[in-house]
């Protein structure tokens, strides 16, 4: 019998679910066992009755649930109580779900701050207020979904890698809780780590680090012994999938920027990192924007505004 | 007043809105409303970061075309920070945004779009969907998913990421490409060009003479259009000239340095998106659907409408066929499906004229930058419309403002348009149902929004 499985993507941009469809012929293979009833970014199932004629919001009954992106605003949040009311199992799918993603950016600034920002650049045309109708208000900031629901099995990653889903579907058609291990970027990079070198200052990704492109992965220098700041050490492991390939990122040549979020559900990458950079004697004076270090992991009261200055914790 | 109904979520689209439409006591359509319901502030907290960085934070305005915010975003960081790019560089990051056009008009004909042609604008929802078309047509569908993969995964191989790319760095492209990857991907785009080849023949044969009667109606309006053209006004994705033409077929070319002068945007009451009109033209802005002032359109049609040829022989052919039997410029919105077609031949033919250079396979593909003060504004055609990326950075290299008009943002007026004629042309004395609010969603969709 399969197995009824709902979508909904919040505070998000679609990539979790095109993800999901990455999956290609395997989501195919695993069709059979799969009934989608609610996925509004493939299907036309509609909130409020096929007419638009109920006065509350419905999601159908659903064994696992996917949910994506943060809670931005009262339709985010809306949304994301019906799916924990209808789905026995919550997955809680990217790290915008997880941990914000880069969308709680925004938390550092007042939503009044970006308004006016937003509706005031040179192309809009002066005298701009605020939409009110049919709009959903927006909250004050941009949470992880475990800030407001309970959230059965944490899959983050921007995007999570199709080999990570396609592993977690499987685990729970099969009955089993998939789990994701608590490993570091850094545990599945292949780049050669000689120890820390003489490097006292972060380099800005502005120039190219040292490598031989004709020689494979593991002949390159670890970025961050290079003086690169690679948030390797304070992320989590996931986006080498399940083939034994490198870090996305270090395939690219360039440093890991955190987007699986924090190694341990609730570590915080900020603190984690200038730790791992103190710990290596580089000036931490050197970094150009602290922020950037929680640019995956902003929810959680992580990145937050008071009286008009930003501050962390 | 009568009743009110809500389409939410709208569906098989990518972003997120809802159509609002409000009947009269006699049931006909008294007014119906699009609200575009994202609001993520990407402008705003940006500011602060350092512009090399933010080429990879805004390419998650969306998760279908990242690529070309990268692209346009890291296009606009070279300027401000007067870099030079390194030709190979360059190529390379051509090459991947032709690349990422091909998965994406797959995804929208073949996933979005195609419930709607394939199994009827009247099939019950829970069937009207690529799953349903997998059941009823397994072999097309197994064709498709692994085309679209195949276009996805032949990026990720090479560029490390290809959902949220970070290969595109100032000064050019983060890793060369070697002779082995370049055949691999020669021999995948020559696929991937002769399932092209195949939709465009399966389309016009199976799919759109059936659908004429909705294709020549639907949602049609009657507006102006954006695309990118280079010197010779052929179509480009990657750079050029932006092209601003009329509703009669006139145009003006202007430098993207320039889209102020040409475009502004105009907020509402009912939409967190706001909109963008053609400021040039001195008539306001209206979405009257009789009398619309400077409204324009963007994404493949419009491109398809601008342009005065395609430089590749497969998609030229197709768009002399297009032209002789819609005139140019050609207005009717379900078009849109059709053009997209003659779009993915286009990438296919480009990528694969891109990766035939043997320049492509350079070793230097990076200069080194450094960052300072400047303004940069720079454009791509992404999949969905022209994107403007317009940054000014601080002594650091740090983006002290950033204003971005993002493809879809064009096209909210004319969709608002769209729904409205949909809306006023299918319901009447009060009649509604599932498969007229099913044709209204077409409208929106047709744009791919």
């Amino acid at each position: 019998m399969a197995v009824n499985v709902a979508n909904e993507g919040l505070n998000s941009c679609a990539g979790c679910e095109i993800a999901i469809l990455n999956l290609g012929e395997t989501l195919l293979d695993l069709l059979p066992r799969i009934n989608f009833v609610h996925i509004p970014v493939l299907m036309d199932h509609k909130h409020f009755g096929q007419l638009g004629d109920k006065k509350h919001l419905d999601i159908p009954k659903a064994t696992v649930g996917l949910l994506s992106g943060g809670i931005k605003n009262e339709e985010h949040l809306e949304v994301a109580l019906e799916m924990r009311k209808k789905c026995d199992i919550l997955i809680a799918l990217g790290t915008c779900a997880t941990h914000g993603g880069i969308p709680a950016l925004l938390n550092s600034f007042t939503n009044e701050e970006m308004f006016d920002q937003y509706y005031s650049t040179e192309s809009t045309d002066p005298g701009a207020k605020v939409p009110t109708k049919g709009v959903p208000p927006l909250l004050d900031r941009c949470y992880a979904l475990d800030e407001h629901i309970k959230v059965d099995i944490y899959l983050p990653g921007c995007p999570p890698h199709p080999d990570l889903i396609g592993a977690a579907i499987l685990a729970l058609l099969d009955g089993e809780t998939p789990e994701l291990p608590f490993k570091s970027v850094c545990d599945t990079c292949p780049t050669k780590r000689l120890g820390k070198g003489a490097v006292t200052d972060i380099k800005r990704a502005v120039e190219s680090p040292q490598f031989d492109p004709e020689k494979p992965i593991d002949d390159m220098r670890c970025l961050l012994e290079q003086g690169y700041l690679c948030m390797g050490p304070v992320t989590r492991a996931g986006c080498a999938g399940a083939n034994g390939e490198a870090p996305r990122c270090i395939v690219a040549r360039v440093p890991c920027r955190g987007c699986y979020g924090p190694v341990k559900q609730k570590g915080n990458q900020l603190l984690d990192m200038l730790n791992a950079l103190a710990s290596n004697g580089i000036d931490l004076s050197k970094l150009p924007d602290r922020d950037s270090l929680l640019r995956f992991s902003g929810a959680h009261n992580r990145l937050v505004v008071k009286q008009g200055k930003n501050i962390r914790r | 007043m009568g009743r009110t109904i809500n389409i939410q979520p709208l569906s098989r689209i990518e972003g997120h809105a809802s159509i609002e439409i409000k009947l009269d006591d006699a049931g006909n359509v008294a007014d119906a409303i699009t609200h575009f319901t994202s609001m993520r502030g990407f402008e705003k907290f940006v500011e602060g970061k350092p512009a090399e960085e933010v080429t990879r934070i805004v390419t998650r305005i969306c998760g279908i075309c990242p690529w070309h915010h990268h692209m346009s975003s890291v296009k606009a960081v070279d300027a401000c920070f007067g870099a030079e790019v390194a030709p190979t560089g360059s190529l390379l990051r051509e090459c991947m945004q032709n690349m990422a056009h091909i998965h994406d008009k797959i995804l929208h004909f073949y996933f979005l779009a195609a419930p709607d042609f394939v199994l009827g604008p009247d099939a019950d929802y829970s069937v009207r969907n690529v799953i349903g078309i997998a059941n009823a047509a397994p072999d097309l569908a197994r064709q498709v998913i692994r085309m679209r993969q195949k276009g996805q995964m032949m990026m990720e191989k090479f560029a490390g990421k290809v959902i949220h790319p970070i290969a595109g760095v100032p000064g050019g492209f983060s890793k060369p490409m070697d002779e082995g990857q370049r055949k691999e991907m020669i021999a995948d785009t020559e696929e991937l060009l002769e399932f092209a080849k195949f939709s465009m023949k399966h389309a016009k044969e199976e799919i759109f003479p059936k659908y004429l009667d909705l294709v020549t109606t639907l949602g049609t309006i009657t507006t102006g259009f954006i695309g990118t053209v280079d010197e010779h006004g052929s179509l480009n994705f990657y750079d050029g000239k932006l092209r601003l033409m009329k509703p009669d077929g006139s145009f003006d070319d202007f430098a993207t340095e320039e889209y102020l002068d040409h475009i502004a945007e105009r907020t509402m009451d009912i939409s967190y998106g706001k909109f963008p009109y053609a400021k040039a033209w001195n008539e306001g802005f209206s979405m009257d659907l009789d009398a619309p002032k400077g409204i324009y359109r963007a994404n493949c049609l419009a491109r398809i409408n601008c342009c005065d040829q395609i430089s590749t022989p497969l998609a030229q052919k197709e768009l002399e066929e297009f032209r002789s039997k819609f005139g140019r410029p050609a207005q009717h919105t379900l078009l849109y499906h059709w053009a997209r077609l003659i779009e993915l031949v286009y990438a296919c033919e480009k990528t694969l004229e891109l990766l035939n250079n043997p320049a492509i396979t350079g070793k230097e593909t990076r200069y080194t930058v450094a960052p300072k003060a400047g303004r940069g504004v720079a454009h791509v055609e992404a999949p969905r419309g022209t994107l403007i990326h317009d940054y000014t950075t601080d002594e650091n290299g740090c983006i002290k403002t950033a204003n971005l008009i993002v493809g879809t943002t064009h096209n909210l007026a004319p969709i608002s348009m769209s729904v409205k004629q949909a809306a006023k042309m299918l319901i009447k004395d009060g009649h509604v149902d599932e498969t007229i609010l099913n044709k209204i969603e077409m409208s929106v969709r047709a744009y791919d929004p």
